[in-house]
């Protein structure tokens, strides 16, 4: 690197290492970010990227390791110290206070004393000019997830950032909301900003990013220029081993096969003052296929799941219908005994209860369809023969644990979902309901938890796949809808389905209506 | 008759402002202290012990709000630092400081206390009808009014006051800003613990000015009652300390007028009333959902 | 310097195990420091409040003291027995002093106003009637709970302060015995409304502490070995997982609230129908609060729930004694307990946590240079 180079450096990172208890997160991890670049950081999730920039943004403090700013060797020991050398971040899990205005929100992370209208008008200003417009006064738990992150970059760029970090953007938003980001993102490079852009989508990657850093298993791997790479040679790169492509065999004769989950006009108010109301959805899966669910987060998807499993029951029975039964009057347990299995987007706490043994978290969705084996008079429970089911589960899906009946809180991600998917494969459900299936799983397991989801269908079961990931909906399912504003769309066969109108739906427009040249967002 | 009945609402009323005046601000921070009745007891005892061999009642008070301070940092400190359960600690607080409080105060059951005079500014004081009830009542009425205003003030009005009901909205959201949620939550209940032990000493030197056993008699509990049903708003927590100030009065005056009611029952009253309030504000989901704040009582651990 | 949690990824079975004895010793410690600001002797304190009320084990002559350490024990051991389920299923019932309370007074409904009626039948149906009126003094928060979302600590609390209000009045009031001089209290019950003792030879221990033991059993097998202790435990540690299961939280809250309501009440009536024999002003002496202390100290498992029983009682004894041989005030004891259930939560930690004392960041800098953690 010649000396010229050297001057243009913005950050520098050499050796930097942290540790938790016995888990090296990162080790001795080395970064430089040139002055007026998009630099990516690749990783598949747990391979230490979040625990990096949380380092470089003072949340967490290192083990060992050295960070230099311009040449200049520094310590952040706090956010507040980053902010004041000039990094700024915008949060995957957002940063944002649900009961304060977005000005609020902005305050909050500006250290002076400037009176809340002066912040208001200024952050009004600059959302304007960046084509991000927002209103200053609204509170945060009535908004939109795109309108939250639009707050996000907002409050860090009236902190005038030079570094700014972006940890997953687009993993909340539309392609042509993503599309906006990217204009965003550039035109901050053509003022000389840096950006540090953590994402697991390679296209988005190759499509802006000047050079990308990979990181596996809390170590760097490889330091390339994504244009000169394809998208599979970065998969390499991030996995450390060829992943192997889910197979879908197409499906014959669907149309008069039998629909097993049978959604009538579902409506449902709000439950709570931040949750979405569902407006007369229809939907019939049918036996062999998988069908998806595409949609922004937080427009109706959970709603619609507690709805459809039961934790909701609906006033009219003949809203859901499970292999041909009335089911809308029945509790979860009630669809369950019916051969209907669910999966709730939320792992530790909703679907597992974290600090209980894996054991009692299968007994936990299954003491009632398998109360035969698992139940004995007066409500005993056959600590053995549950002892039994758990190890073959694990056994089948290959599940990774410290112990042999560990807490369901001290697995991995992937390997606790591999395991609650697992524990209802195991019933083999007549009915599977899925939301989020691969959400913050490791590329290895997600292919796992797809493969199987198929190969269920295609045994004769019907399949309902929720997800925010396009990418896994194009990749498995046979049709996919989008939920919009508590509304779903009619299923657009796998064939006929490209991201672009997928996106534009999920942007809220009309289907057949959709004008490329309008503004969706 | 009737300036002399509003003064006594203000005196049944002023210990459960001040004590639910501090309870809000801990509670917007996040935290839910249950233990404000042991605190409560603890300022009432110290600040009757003080007064009684200073012969100063101001150094009572004093002497109250720091041990309602150090008293809460006991519960800080569990609940804060060591992470433990904030009902459990928040009653176990209540339990000691009920305990303490019986074995230090053994020494002045039946002693004649020290009373901190009302206020008099000639002229004012004498105005026929108001002077009194605006000019001359007991020092601490003036400041918890004052308090009522300043935290109202400090809450919305100032940027302390934001990042604090961001700590209690979303800890972990703060914690990422690079807000030091745990110091921010230390001085909350700190500020909660004075509050309480001043209430505490109004009961010993304003109210009663003798020292019994369990003086506070549930107050402390009344006060965090009050802070639900204030929805966590200042102004709303001085509405609700007069109301609930008029019905201890009210049955106070129904006993004294003798009208065949057995006292018993009527002294079961603010409890009942409490009872009530609660049920009625809580049904209500829509309401108590948005203004809780989201934090409150969960547990918080930083990682560095 | 400042204190660090480090979450551990299993909770740890050492602490789980020791977190009590810990805290018991924790305790003694601050209780000597205590004794000797008091200016008393701390090892006589405590000899006397640990040990002097357990010397019938080895002295038939004190016999009778463990008799009384087991009328002691009875309500708080089955009191924190029905706390514990409403503590692991996230229900947190802290009016059990008033429960124990109406309790006695339903269940001494036929003793005071039948007192002619002589049969077998009374006493069991006053221990029923006690139940029932505890549980359905608890149903009322459990009710507000479930229909209104009302917050069940402080409501459960008020009704405490209405129940000692209420009995107040009946023993003062309408159920006044005449002939009791101006004194407050019910009419001695008959003989056939009291309480057996166990042996009545050695000691005035009666049936409750039995009744009392069944419980703790009764209620340790439906917590560990069945689905309805499933139910609670899951509901109690993650709610939303339980509504995923298919539970009725709604349910729970009011199991919970009606066995551990109907466990007090029975404490209640045992209490006047044993040692006291009638109803009065002092039924309870804070067993319904004790009771939470015994509750955490048995780590919300019933069996140690006994364990921890007899501790609380041995406190109460100690304290009398203590009192009597070297004159510590009897107001020492709730210090003491209160003292005792904050070590117990503080110990607590350890078992989900390892707990590290760092240095200033500064020096904890230099630390890791140096390689070392």
């Amino acid at each position: 690197m010649s000396a010229d180079t050297a001057a243009a450096n913005l950050l520098e990172v050499r050796g930097l290492t942290k540790i938790f208890g016995t888990l090296k997160a990162c080790d001795a991890v080395d970064l430089t970010i040139r002055k007026g670049e998009i630099h990516a950081l690749l990783g598949e999730n747990g391979a230490g990227k979040s625990t990096l920039v949380k380092m470089l943004f003072g949340s967490l403090e290192p083990y060992s390791g050295e960070i230099r700013w311009n040449g200049q060797p520094v310590k952040i020991a706090n956010p507040n110290a980053a902010r004041k050398l000039g990094i700024g971040m915008v949060f995957q899990h957002f940063s944002l206070f649900e009961a304060l205005s977005a000005a609020e929100n902005i305050a909050l992370s500006l250290d002076d004393q400037t009176p809340i209208s002066t912040i208001a008008a200024k952050a009004q200003a600059l959302s304007y000019s960046y084509g991000l417009p927002l209103d200053p006064y609204s509170l945060v738990g009535d908004l939109s997830v795109g309108e939250r992150q639009r707050i996000e970059i907002i409050r860090c760029l009236l902190q005038t950032p030079d570094l700014i970090i972006l940890d997953e953007p687009t993993s909340v938003l539309t392609p042509q909301e993503a599309d906006k980001l990217f204009e965003t993102l550039e035109r901050l490079r053509a003022e000389g900003k840096s950006i540090l852009y953590i994402s697991h989508r390679l296209e988005e990657v190759k499509r802006m990013c000047d050079a990308a850093t990979v990181m596996r298993h809390g170590k760097v791997v490889a330091h390339c220029d994504p244009r000169q790479e394809t998208a599979a040679s970065l998969a390499r790169m991030m996995v450390g081993s060829e992943v192997h492509a889910v197979v879908r065999a197409p499906v014959e004769g669907i149309e008069t096969a039998e629909a097993l989950l049978e959604v009538r006009n579902l409506s449902r108010k709000p439950a709570t003052p931040f949750s979405m109301a569902l407006k007369n959805i229809s939907l019939n899966v049918r036996a062999g296929e998988v069908i998806g669910i595409a949609g922004v987060a937080g427009n109706g998807q959970g709603e619609f799941f507690e709805a459809v499993s039961g934790e909701a029951m609906q006033p009219d029975a003949g809203t859901i219908r499970i292999r041909g039964k009335d089911a809308g009057r029945l509790s979860i347990t009630g669809r369950r005994l019916l051969g209907a299995a669910f999966v709730p987007e939320e792992r530790l706490g909703h679907g597992a209860a974290p600090r209980m043994k894996l054991s009692e978290n299968l007994f936990l969705s299954r003491y009632a369809t398998d109360s035969k084996a698992f139940l004995g008079p007066a409500g005993f429970v056959k600590e053995s023969a549950i002892d039994a089911a758990t190890q073959r589960i694990i056994q089948e899906m290959d599940v990774r644990k410290s112990a042999r009946d560990p807490e369901a809180a001290a697995l991995s991600g992937g390997n606790l979902q591999k395991f609650i998917i697992g524990r209802e494969l195991d019933r083999r459900p007549t009915v599977m309901v899925v939301n989020q299936p691969t959400w913050g799983v490791d590329a290895g397991a997600a292919a796992k938890i797809r493969q199987s989801l198929i190969e269920l269908a295609r045994s004769g079961s019907a399949v309902l796949v929720i997800s925010q990931d396009l990418d896994e909906l194009f990749e498995i399912s046979d049709a996919i809808s989008v939920m919009h504003n508590g509304e779903l769309s009619k299923p657009l066969p796998r064939a006929e389905a490209t991201f672009e109108k997928i996106g534009l739906l999920m942007g809220g427009a009309e289907p057949g209506h959709a004008d490329p040249g309008l503004e969706s967002v | 008759m009737i300036e002399q009945i509003l003064i006594t609402i203000a005196t049944a009323a002023t210990p459960l402002l001040i004590a639910a005046i501090g309870e809000l601000v801990v509670e917007r921070s996040g935290v839910l202290n249950l233990g404000v009745e042991g605190m409560m007891i603890m300022g009432a005892v110290t600040g009757f012990g003080v007064a009684l061999t200073t012969g100063s009642p101001w150094l009572g008070v004093f002497a109250a709000i720091i041990v309602g301070a150090l008293f809460s940092l006991l519960f800080g400190f569990l609940t804060l630092t060591l992470v433990t359960n904030q009902v459990a600690t928040g009653l176990a607080l209540t339990l000691l400081g009920l305990g303490l409080s019986g074995m230090i105060g053994e020494a002045f059951v039946g002693q004649p206390g020290v009373k901190l005079a009302a206020i008099y500014i000639p002229g004012l004081t004498d105005i026929p009808f108001v002077g009194r009830l605006f000019f001359g009542q007991d020092p601490l009425f003036y400041v918890s009014i004052l308090l009522t205003v300043g935290v109202a003030w400090f809450l919305f009005r100032t940027r302390a006051g934001l990042t604090l009901r961001s700590v209690g909205d979303n800890h972990g959201s703060a914690h990422a800003l690079g807000i030091n949620v745990i110091r921010i939550r230390y001085l909350a209940v700190m500020f909660g613990g004075a509050c309480a032990g001043l209430a505490g000493a109004f009961l010993s030197l304003v109210y009663t000015t003798q020292w019994i056993e369990n003086m506070s008699a549930g107050r402390g509990w009344i006060a965090l009652a009050l802070v639900v049903f204030a929805s966590w708003r200042p102004l709303r927590v001085l509405a609700g300390a007069y109301l609930f100030g008029a019905v201890s009065i009210g049955q106070l005056h129904a006993q004294a007028l003798g009208i065949g009611i057995p006292s018993q029952l009527l002294s079961a009253l603010p409890y009942l009333a409490t009872t009530l309030v609660l049920v009625l504000i809580s049904r209500n989901r829509r309401l108590t959902m948005i203004n809780t704040p989201a934090s409150l009582g969960r547990p918080f651990v930083p990682d560095r | 310097m400042r204190i660090e949690l480090v979450r551990r990824p299993q909770h740890s079975v050492l602490f789980s195990t020791l977190s009590p004895f810990m805290a018991l010793g924790l305790t003694l410690i601050a209780g000597a420091i205590m004794f000797s600001v008091l200016g008393k002797n701390p090892v006589d304190a405590l000899y006397y409040y640990f040990i002097d009320p357990l010397t019938g084990i080895w002295d038939p002559s004190n016999r009778w003291q463990l008799h009384e350490l087991a009328i002691k024990a009875a309500p708080l051991i089955l009191i924190a027995v029905g706390l514990s389920v409403c503590y692991l299923s996230n229900n947190w019932n802290i009016g059990a002093e008033g429960q124990f309370i109406v309790g006695a007074i339903v269940g001494s409904f036929i003793p005071v106003m039948f007192p002619g009626f002589h049969s077998w039948i009374v006493l069991p149906l006053m221990l029923i009637l006690g139940m029932a009126g505890g549980a359905a003094y608890a149903a009322i928060p459990a009710f507000f709970k479930v229909r209104f979302n009302t917050n069940e600590i402080l409501t459960s609390l008020m009704l405490v302060y209405v129940a000692q209000l209420f009995n107040d009045w009946l023993v003062r009031g309408i159920w006044r015995n005449p002939e009791g001089m101006s004194f407050p209290g019910t009419i001695r019950f008959s003989e056939w409304a009291i309480l057996p003792q166990i042996w009545p030879d050695a000691g005035r221990a009666h049936w409750g502490f039995v009744f009392a033991l069944v419980a703790a059993v009764l209620v340790w097998f439906m917590l560990s070995k069945t689905l309805k202790g499933f139910e609670v435990k899951v509901l109690g540690q993650s709610p939303r997982a339980g509504r995923f299961a298919g539970f009725s939280s709604g349910k729970v809250v009011f199991f919970a609230f009606l066995l551990s309501g109907a466990l007090a009440g029975l404490a209640g009536i045992c209490e006047a129908a044993g040692p006291i024999e009638h109803l009065n002003e002092k039924i309870s002496i804070g067993y319904g609060f004790t009771a939470i202390i015994v509750a955490f100290l048995g780590r919300l498992n019933p069996l140690g729930i006994v364990a921890a029983g007899i501790i609380l009682a041995l406190t109460y004894l100690g304290g009398e004694s203590a009192q009597i041989a070297i004159g510590v005030s009897d107001k020492a004891v709730r210090a003491f307990q209160g003292m005792l259930l904050f070590f117990v939560l503080a110990c607590d930690t350890l078992i989900h946590y390892r707990v590290r004392i760092v240095g200033t960041s500064g020096m904890k800098a230099e630390a890791g240079k140096a390689g070392a953690v």
